[in-house]
């Protein structure tokens, strides 16, 4: 009856889809890489890059929407450098994504320690506020939970739709589907094999990157040290569970956000008898569920983690 | 027109490996002399800082080696999950459930003398580190859930499970209400190597280790099998090698030697666990393991040279007010730049006038 009641509330949902957020914006990035043929694991260090130099611009006098971009475009360098070693150099994605990661962070806890360096609270800005669209944030339950949330969360549902049509319904993601496949087709077709493998981890790192900067521009207001607290590993099992495709991705992170909106209130409903970590456990103990109910069954696209070199069959 | 054409190597000096590591740790330095300029001070002042704070004198020099006694049983743990192409990036969890097991064994359990206390701890840690790498291999072996996710995100739990822990049945009662474990008994403490100096027996353990699994790899049937696995599971399958069982075994060892990091952390440093032990020494041993050309003797010099950054940029931190994630910077860094030294390992680059299309072979 509880639970029921729980379930009903306009709150909960709401608080679903704002825990959902920046899982969008990371799974369809590592969606993006996964799909041409790249593991990017990357993703942990460039939700924290993307949500401290989003954060910085605004502190420093930025709009909020040049800081989304100013976001975008640090997890473009980092998907850059990323590809540069992958894709150009055929090095392992492993190592490579994992030494992005650890710069990323430590260039950006590197940033903010030296702009900030004797702060103890850290320095707020004014985030984006929830929106009130006329009419559709009139409509009972749907209005509140959908459209009264922040303007990052409605781009991220309409990423979702624009990450869809072009992977399906555009020549681009055809090529794009076809590299992370069988890049040998690409080769035989004239088109670029590198070229389409660097640019998707180029646009699906800045996609993490915005990510990172929904927290410390929408979900909070200022940047922590370890804030991104390992929603981007999240991110790269959700995909294998959402096999790679944009509309299961969407609902992977929205089933995701729903638990995770459950158990912070059950929390205060049994937190009296059951310490406060089983429940912070759970995002992570449920992604290795998910990882596992699905890894079977898991269609991995046939040429992750093979680099592909010219003239080579 | 000048081209470019990339010959692959057909054998890579031992000499080669090593020069490669180098230029990857200068090249660092280098590149990171570009931040530290931002940050307002000179840095050759900063490098010059951080080497006296970390060989400058004998103190400086045992806190390097302190710092490098957990790095070299992580990196080893990478070296060798590594060589089987086993990604395990959880050696912060097993670290921690090595310490963990350490504080159940050695805080009043067994009342011991020190040379039987001592062996139990160990082994108590490295059991709890091997079991917690069994679980994502089985998870891989059994249902294909990849092993890099896995370990990644046990790391959170397993720190979580600490919290947890320290919070309830293990706290210390008499720590001020300051989330801690209760101590470790002074028969399970290791001992000291120098009067007054923090560096202790852990060391002596991970140079044995280090030892022994230089002679596992390069002189023992296991050893081929570990390395026959890494390069191709298939051919390895078909020479009749084991595949799935050697993996068990190597992610046992690499989980018991990154549950042996933790043991060494409480046993010989803190006396205690808390939910603060590693400032990321499982995440750091995967540089260390690459720096040292996943080599295991190459690990000891890799995990000197990585503990000598963190422990320099922290006392060039205090002199001079950059930040000492500067050291994380340098260390990811190297990482990134020996992958990239590893390419022009396989790589020979030759340039030629005629157009000749661009080759490149594995």
């Amino acid at each position: 009856m509880e639970i029921l009641d729980i379930l009903l509330t306009v709150n909960f949902w709401a608080a679903a889809i704002r825990i959902a957020t920046p899982l969008i914006f990371g799974v369809l990035g590592a969606l993006m890489c996964e799909r041409a043929g790249v593991l990017n694991l990357g993703i942990e260090g460039i939700f924290t890059a993307g949500a401290m130099a989003g954060w910085m611009a605004v502190w420093l006098g930025c709009g909020l929407w040049t800081g989304v971009l100013v976001a975008a475009l640090a997890g473009a360098i980092f998907g850059l450098l990323h590809a540069i070693l992958t894709v150009v150099l055929g090095l392992s994605q492993h190592v490579s994504g994992i030494g992005i990661t650890l710069l990323a962070t430590s260039l950006g806890y590197f940033t903010y320690r030296t702009a900030l360096p004797n702060v103890s609270t850290p320095p707020r800005i004014i985030p984006f506020q929830p929106l009130d669209i006329p009419v559709l944030s009139d409509i009972p339950f749907i209005g509140p939970v959908l459209f009264q949330q922040t303007a990052l969360t409605l781009l991220a549902f309409i990423l979702v739709g624009l990450v869809a049509w072009l992977l399906y319904r555009t020549p681009l993601g055809l090529a794009l589907r076809a590299v992370g496949d069988n890049p040998s087709s690409i080769e035989a077709q004239g088109l670029s094999v590198r070229g389409l493998r660097i640019g998707a981890v180029v646009a699906g790192s800045s996609l993490m990157a915005l990510g990172g900067a929904f927290l410390t521009m929408s979900a909070f207001d200022a940047f922590f040290f370890g804030m991104v607290n390992g929603r981007g590993w999240i991110c790269i099992a959700l995909v294998v569970f959402a096999s790679w495709q944009p509309g299961k991705a969407l609902l992977g992170a929205l089933l995701f956000g729903a638990f995770d909106a459950f158990q912070i209130r059950l929390q205060t409903e049994v937190g009296a008898f059951v310490p406060g970590q089983v429940f912070l456990m759970m995002p992570y103990l449920l992604s290795i569920l998910a990882l596992i109910l699905v890894a079977r069954k898991a269609d991995y696209p046939r040429s992750l983690l093979v680099p592909w070199f010219k003239g080579q069959r | 027109m000048m081209r470019i054409s990339l010959q692959p190597r057909s054998n890579v000096s031992l000499n080669a490996r090593i020069i490669i590591s180098i230029i990857a740790a200068l090249a660092a330095f280098a590149l990171v002399a570009v931040p530290v300029s931002f940050a307002g001070v000179s840095p050759l002042t900063a490098y010059w800082l951080m080497f006296k704070g970390s060989f400058g004198s004998m103190f400086a020099f045992s806190e390097t080696l302190t710092r490098a006694t957990p790095l070299i049983l992580t990196g080893l743990a990478a070296a060798i999950a590594f060589r089987a192409k086993l990604w395990n990036i959880g050696a912060e969890g097993q670290l921690y459930a090595g310490a963990l097991a350490a504080i159940g064994v050695g805080s009043g359990l067994l009342s011991l003398p020190a040379p039987l206390l001592i062996p139990a701890v160990v082994l108590a840690g490295i059991v709890a580190g091997g079991l917690l790498m069994v679980i994502p291999a089985l998870l891989k072996l059994r249902f294909g859930a990849d092993e890099v996710v896995v370990t990644l995100l046990l790391n959170f739990i397993v720190i979580l499970f600490v919290q947890m822990l320290i919070e309830g049945p293990i706290k210390d009662p008499l720590a001020l209400g300051w989330p801690q474990s209760v101590p470790l008994v002074d028969a399970a403490a290791f001992p000291k190597l120098f009067a007054r100096m923090r560096v202790h027996g852990g060391l002596i353990l991970g140079l044995v280790a280090a030892l022994a699994l230089w002679i596992v790899i390069s002189k023992t049937v296991l050893g081929f099998e570990i390395r026959a696995v890494g390069q191709n599971k298939a051919a390895a399958r078909f020479a009749g090698v084991p595949v799935n069982a050697t993996m068990l075994k190597v992610a046992l060892i690499s989980g018991g030697l990154a549950g042996l990091a933790g043991v060494s952390e409480v046993a010989g440093v803190k006396g205690y666990l808390s939910a603060d032990l590693s400032p990321g020494f499982g995440y750091s041993g995967i540089v260390v393991a690459m720096l040292a050309g996943l080599h295991p003797l190459g690990v000891v010099l890799a995990a000197l040279f990585v503990a000598a950054v963190f422990v320099g940029a922290d006392s060039m931190s205090r002199a001079t007010g950059v930040s000492n994630y500067l050291a994380d910077l340098v260390v990811a860094l190297s990482l990134l730049c020996v992958l990239v030294g590893g390419f022009f390992l396989r790589f020979r680059l030759k340039f030629e006038r005629a157009a000749v299309p661009v080759q490149m072979g594995e």
